[in-house]
């Protein structure tokens, strides 16, 4: 009861403070004070504006069509918060429950949330990074500075990296009629992420819209003229180009710096939390007042083998955040877990892409509607004889029939038939990801109910 | 009770008025068989999972022969000579025939074109209140709620609006095949929807061939002209796309404005807060989808694999009823159901249904909607039913009233 009494007191009268003012903590905020939370709140952000939205920055806004500062986030409700924008969360004082920031002042709470996100990997040669036309684009400001030189017309521009970003990048770019080079590591875009068979795909794709795409070479050197301007990149497999812009688009790091020495569980992978979003501490024990959620946060998760995941992903940071704050005021079995099943979407190249499930835990692929040919597919991937995830081009609406294959550990391949009869009778192929460091036998996991409120796991353990 | 009767009961022309407590018993059983072997769908999660089931097909040609036999007939998709139009396909083929009718319709390739018919949405709802001068009672079917949609879809689709009185007795013909009552007649309206839609596709094919000799800025126009030789419809596309769009458009609407006056004049209180703040206008009208939704059921659904849900396995060839009306008003989804809350949050109603057959023109219907009940809102001084409930329409599928008498006491500009 003690426990009851101490979540109650705080929702009413308590201090509640939420380190990053991005979705993830805008809207763990509103969950709060949505679920009846009067205490104080104080909203801590280091970008000097309100909260926006980062999807379209590498679409509309490098189109031209949005300008970069004109992706607000939507309110949900009013929040009655104090903000401290424009300054950045420099310490934390676990014991003192008070977070240091990097003006000096030290904000106290009763409650904590750490949604401190991501950064941009910047280009790993400081000299080279600082070269006049060398950009990242996570913030805003990056878009509005992106946007502008794009739009001013370079000759060629170079992306570094066919993750999602790079990839959405050299698409805007040639929507704008510039010429594009990519340079991937990797055998094909999206790889990492997708796998060789869907990679393939995306390839064919970037070359059919002009982009001189090439694989399996890393930059080497970017190379600016005497008055620091980029002029030329060159490549691992000794080509130089004359670029006149270059975006990095290696990945994020997760901001977590400040958290170093404050005895929390946090490091280059994120904040490591229970499903729960309970921060843990450098000795592995949960945390009462702690709590993590978005881009930021690593959670274990059933569905998955209990893996810690750290998902930069849109949905991800909505649902993380609001299950952290209804966690922050509740307690006991009020409490409910992270359980959201991993989606995310993308726009290139004018096909609209969509995932459901962790697409690198698969070992097989089946194309189960469409065809890879036509750019129009669904590719379901297997993970040791059960549906573990679903990538669509241009057919999102089907994926929540496989949301449901993937949260029953349906068995993969699927044996029924559908409406499209072109891929009756396909066998399975590996998914081809480059690294499939897959786990070992685990006990199986099942998701059952709608709502959040009941939402339950069955647990099946593996045979001995 | 048994459940066919209960089925027997929502098809009852005498249960019209108010289906919503037959719906409730028959949430019961998320999903039962029928009497004829149908297999009717009533909650909220069990329909948007089989709407989003590539398992389930939207062509009656899957439908197993012997499906459909006993006093609840089958109706199939659309009885004529002409081929089905996309709603009676599935992808590939629905895929490409919705992609080339949304080119100058909608986003990606025209995302503005609702948006900017705005100007001339509100023209025309004026023109039609304007007309209610002098007078003290209005039949708000007749002379409003159908009116504007089929001038706002002629319109859009580049068909005269003075051939109205063709098309519209041809329109009636064709949804009243949908109606899966079998008391009256079902075999002869089978035969006459047949008739009637093959008589509206020549009429459109006719429209057509003048539209691709002289284009216009309308739809017809544009799917005639088509984006090369991959991408375009054959002749006989543009018919079946056409005959749809005219169909749907006219259709359904006139059925959204409808309950939506009724609505609000039984909900006095949402009235007079739309006219205070026309802004409501835009989740009043989500609600409105949930609470008194224009398609009640999609009966044209068969399973092409056995299919098990909620505790029943549908069997392959079964035909599916997905009652939408019902699985909007599913305790388990919404709060309260059966109340209507302009501002309900997380409003995800099945009004427009769902997957890949989502209504083709839901943000046209939003708009006509939105801009026609503020008005209405906004113009009528005093407005009262004259009866209640009023007089519905046969039809059970696409569900509204025939006539809704209202009577007012001034008339603002």
């Amino acid at each position: 009861m003690a426990a009851d009494g101490a979540a109650e007191v705080f929702r009413r009268r308590g201090h509640a403070v939420v380190v990053g003012a991005s979705l993830a903590g805008l809207r763990a905020a509103e969950t709060l004070r949505e679920e009846g939370f009067t205490g104080t709140l104080t909203m801590i952000g280091d970008e000097p504006r309100d909260p926006y939205d980062r999807p379209p920055l590498s679409k509309q806004v490098l189109l031209g069509r949005v300008p970069a500062d004109g992706t607000e986030l939507p309110r949900r409700r009013a929040l009655d918060a104090r903000w401290r924008l424009g300054v950045a969360a420099a310490g934390l004082d676990l014991a003192g429950r008070r977070v240091r920031l990097a003006d000096g002042e030290e904000v106290a709470f009763d409650r904590l949330l750490i949604a401190t996100g991501a950064r941009a990997r910047p280009w790993f040669r400081e000299s080279e990074a600082a070269l006049d036309g060398v950009f990242v684009l996570r913030t805003a400001d990056d878009a509005a500075r992106l946007t502008r030189r794009l739009a001013a017309g370079p000759r060629r521009v170079l992306v570094v990296g066919a993750g999602f970003t790079g990839s959405e990048i050299a698409s805007a770019c040639r929507e704008r009629g510039l010429e594009v080079t990519v340079a991937e590591r990797g055998p094909a875009p999206l790889v990492g992420a997708l796998g060789g068979v869907v990679g393939a795909v995306a390839a064919r794709l970037q070359r059919d819209h002009g982009v001189d795409l090439r694989c399996g070479v890393t930059v080497t050197a970017l190379e600016g003229d005497l008055a620091g301007r980029l002029r030329r990149a060159h490549l691992s497999d000794g080509a130089a180009l004359d670029v006149d812009v270059a975006v990095i688009g290696l990945g994020a790091i997760r901001n977590t710096e400040w958290l170093t020495g404050s005895g929390l569980a946090a490091g280059p992978r994120g904040v490591a939390c229970d499903a729960g979003c309970r921060a843990f501490d450098v000795h592995g024990i949960v945390t009462d007042d702690v709590f993590v959620a978005g881009d930021v946060a690593r959670s274990p998760h059933p569905l998955f083998g209990y893996q810690f995941l750290s998902l930069e992903h849109w949905g991800n940071a909505v649902a993380q955040a609001e299950v952290a704050a209804h966690n922050m005021i509740s307690s006991g079995l009020d409490r409910r877990p992270h359980l959201w099943l991993p989606a995310f979407w993308s726009a290139q190249f004018g096909v609209n892409v969509k995932s459901v499930g962790v697409p690198p835990l698969g070992d097989e692929l089946v194309v189960t509607q469409g065809a890879l040919a036509e750019n129009r597919f669904v590719a379901a991937y297997g993970f040791q004889g059960r549906f573990i995830a679903a990538v669509a081009f241009d057919q999102g609406r089907w994926l929540d029939f496989y949301r449901g294959l993937i949260e029953s550990a349906a068995p993969f391949p699927p044996a029924f038939t559908n409406l499209d009869r072109r891929t009756d009778g396909t066998r399975p192929v590996p998914a081809d990801f480059p690294d499939p460091s897959l786990p070992t036998h685990g006990p199986t996991v099942t998701l059952s109910g709608y709502s959040p409120s009941e939402r339950r796991l069955r647990f099946t353990p593996a045979p001995a | 009770m048994t459940q066919a009767t209960l089925l027997q009961q929502i098809l009852d022309y005498a249960n019209r008025a108010d289906p919503y407590p037959l719906y409730a018993e028959l949430r019961r059983t998320p999903v039962t068989r029928q009497e004829g072997g149908v297999y009717a769908v009533s909650t909220y999660w069990e329909i948007t999972g089989l709407l989003h089931d590539p398992r389930i097909s939207s062509d009656a040609r899957n439908r197993a022969p012997q499906a459909g036999a006993g006093p609840l007939p089958v109706v199939p998709q659309e009885e004529t000579d002409l081929p089905p139009s996309f709603i009676g396909l599935d992808p590939p083929e629905h895929d490409r025939l919705r992609r080339l009718a949304m080119r100058p319709f909608g986003p990606p390739h025209t995302p503005r074109r609702v948006h900017d018919m705005r100007a001339e949405l509100t023209r025309t709802v004026s023109g039609l209140i304007d007309a209610f001068q002098g007078r003290s009672e209005v039949d708000i079917v007749d002379d409003f709620a159908y009116p504007f949609p089929v001038t706002v879809i002629c319109r859009l689709l580049g068909v005269p609006r003075e051939d109205e009185a063709r098309f519209h007795i041809w329109a009636e013909a064709v949804v009243a095949a949908l109606d899966p009552d079998p008391v009256e007649g079902a075999p002869d309206r089978a035969r006459a929807a047949r008739r009637a839609r093959s008589e509206l596709g020549l009429y459109l094919a006719g429209l057509a061939e003048e539209r691709r000799r002289a284009p216009g800025d309308d739809l017809l126009s544009a799917m005639t002209s088509g984006h090369g030789p991959e991408e375009r419809l054959s002749p006989v596309e543009v018919v079946t796309t056409a005959v749809l769009l005219l169909i749907a458009g006219h259709e359904t609407t006139v059925n959204l404005i409808a309950n939506g006056v009724l609505t609000l004049l039984r909900h006095p209180e949402e009235l007079k807060r739309l006219r205070d703040e026309p802004g409501l206008a835009v989740p009043l009208v989500e609600e409105l989808l949930r609470y008194e939704p224009p398609v009640q059921l999609l009966p044209q659904r068969t399973a092409v694999a056995d299919i098990d849900i909620a505790g029943t396995t549908i069997p392959r060839g079964a035909p599916i009823w997905l009652v939408v009306a019902s699985g909007s008003r599913d305790p388990r989804r919404f709060a309260d159901p059966d109340r209507f809350l302009p501002e309900r949050p997380d409003n995800q109603h099945l009004g427009f249904g769902g997957g890949v057959h989502y209504c083709f023109g839901a943000p046209l219907a939003r708009l006509e909607a939105q801009i026609a009940l503020t008005e209405l809102a906004r113009r009528l001084g005093e407005p009262r039913l004259v009866e209640d409930p009023p007089p519905y329409r046969r039809n059970p599928v696409l569900r509204g009233p025939r006539h809704l008498r209202v009577a007012f006491d001034t008339l603002a500009r």
